[in-house]
């Protein structure tokens, strides 16, 4: 019955499936990599709302009972709601939860959120506490700037190091019963601070958790990379990506052929995002869109999610911190 | 990448610094003479067109001093105007310096936040963080002129 592996991980007897997703984004989304995969994609990026902020909530609950509709759930199916977002205090996911009125427990992992709520929920299915359970991100682009950076229309230079934080949202919905791809294990992630204090570098800043959570996977697991047929990091970013391909090459893992990175999934080159996405949507669109279209149709059997989250904040890098960062790694099999 | 035996350790340090060296490898460069060549041609532009204002200004019978301010002023307006048109930011992507360092780039820094934090109300929004950007050069370019003044006056 124990169902904890190694140092790190866990593996699931009565693997939650996901059996159904939504997914929402901007218009910048809407004309890169994903377009065909999206339910919905917005004119702009603020719609009829008056502010991005409450674009942001909007975008999450559309997505959240769009992904319910889906599979004929009412919202007094769900048992539970796990979501989290960037912004300070969960602003855009709080504010959504209000009209949704279900049980709701809210999740920072910066853009590693999505892969902590698929985590959580399939142990909470697992565990017996439930029966269907809702994992949801959001992320705003102008909303996260704003809190991040600079004002959106400041007239600054971006180093080609930096990443372009995604407009949208995504939506799983995660059920004991059903038909789907399956959560099988996962494994928990450590803070780890590399030192990186550029908040532009937040991919490579990311990178060394992302290797550290991957190694103890396949050490907790016994497992090669070979085993799954795609491995995807959360939002890493060309640099990032490079980086985490070094690292665990100096371990002797190697990543060759069957790892890619969502954020280098969403945007075309010539949108110019630099380095690439980033973001809580950065993996939700990827997985909610693109990879459970392959999972259902069986062009992918087996992938691992490994969510990266940059846990600075404005505070943090005034302060001259460097950036502590966490991945989470999610195994989804058909 | 840090193992078990090593999290917080004394190998941190060390492994910071390789860490670094890494990225410095693999970071990409930016476009230099890309980006040069923008910034020269944009901060060149709306220099030329500060000079046409000015020399206008002054065929109107103004002094040399007041065709300066009512330039500046001029440019003031021109800097915020294309912020609120929501070309400023494009133009900075691109030029970078080119279109911070000319006085419009000084009104993008205001206008920009100003527009950004209306939001949140006239007093704790605009109010408040109109200056965010901009505040820090009004205060060290004030201290800096003090500086100098005293200076001056000590020398003559």
């Amino acid at each position: 019955m124990d169902k904890k592996r190694g140092e790190q991980s866990v593996v699931f007897d009565n693997p939650p499936v996901i059996t159904s997703t939504a997914l929402i984004g901007g218009p910048m989304e809407g004309n890169g990599l994903l377009s065909v995969y999206f339910d919905k994609v917005m004119e702009d990026n603020i719609g009829e709302m008056t502010s991005w902020e409450k674009c942001e909530s909007y975008m999450l609950e559309w997505v959240i009972t769009t992904a319910a509709q889906k599979v004929q759930i009412s919202s007094t199916q769900i048992d539970y709601i796990l979501a989290g977002d960037l912004l300070n205090q969960l602003m855009a996911t709080h504010f959504a939860m209000r009209s949704i009125g279900r049980p709701f427990l809210g999740l920072y992992g910066a853009c590693s959120t999505l892969a902590e709520s698929l985590l959580l929920g399939a142990m909470i299915l697992d565990g017996g506490f439930g029966k269907t359970i809702v994992a949801a991100v959001s992320s705003h682009h102008d909303a996260a700037e704003r809190q991040y950076r600079f004002p959106t229309e400041l007239g600054v230079q971006r180093p080609p190091m930096a990443q372009w934080t995604v407009t949208g949202a995504g939506a799983a919905i995660l059920s004991t019963i059903g038909a789907g791809p399956k959560i099988t294990a996962a494994t928990i992630g450590r803070v780890i601070d590399a030192g990186i204090q550029d908040t532009n570098a937040m991919g490579p800043a990311m990178a060394p958790a992302a290797a550290d959570t991957l190694w103890h996977h396949f050490q907790d697991f016994s497992r090669q990379p070979s085993y799954y047929d795609m491995i995807y990091s959360g939002d890493l970013g060309s640099v990032g990506k490079t980086l985490l391909i070094q690292l665990l090459d100096e371990k002797g893992i190697s990543l060759a052929g069957n790892y890619e990175d969502c954020g280098c999934m969403i945007y075309k080159a010539e949108q110019d995002p630099h380095a690439g996405a980033s973001g809580c949507a950065s993996s939700a669109l990827v997985l909610c869109g693109q990879l459970y279209k392959l999972l259902l149709t069986g062009q992918l059997r087996r992938i691992l999610l490994v969510g990266t989250g940059s846990l600075h904040s404005p505070t943090s890098y005034q302060q001259k911190e460097t950036i502590p960062g966490i991945a989470h790694a999610v195994a989804i099999e058909v | 990448m840090p193992n078990s035996s090593e999290s917080g350790s004394e190998n941190r340090p060390n492994f910071t610094w390789q860490y670094q060296t890494k990225l410095d490898q693999v970071k990409p460069k930016p476009p230099l003479a890309k980006n040069l060549l923008w910034a020269f041609m944009v901060g060149g532009l709306i220099c030329t067109i500060g000079q046409v204002i000015q020399n206008y200004i002054i065929e109107f019978g103004f002094g040399k001093q007041e065709a300066s301010a009512l330039t500046a002023a001029i440019m003031i307006f021109l800097g915020a105007l294309f912020t609120g048109l929501g070309v400023y930011d494009e133009l900075g992507k691109r030029a970078g310096a080119g279109s911070i360092v000319p006085i419009t780039g000084f009104a993008n820094s205001i206008v920009a936040p100003a527009m950004e934090f209306k939001r949140e109300g006239y007093v704790f929004g605009i109010g408040a963080k109109m200056f965010v950007i901009a505040g820090p050069v009004i205060v060290y370019g004030t201290v800096t002129a003090v500086v100098i003044g005293f200076i001056y006056w000590m020398l003559h």
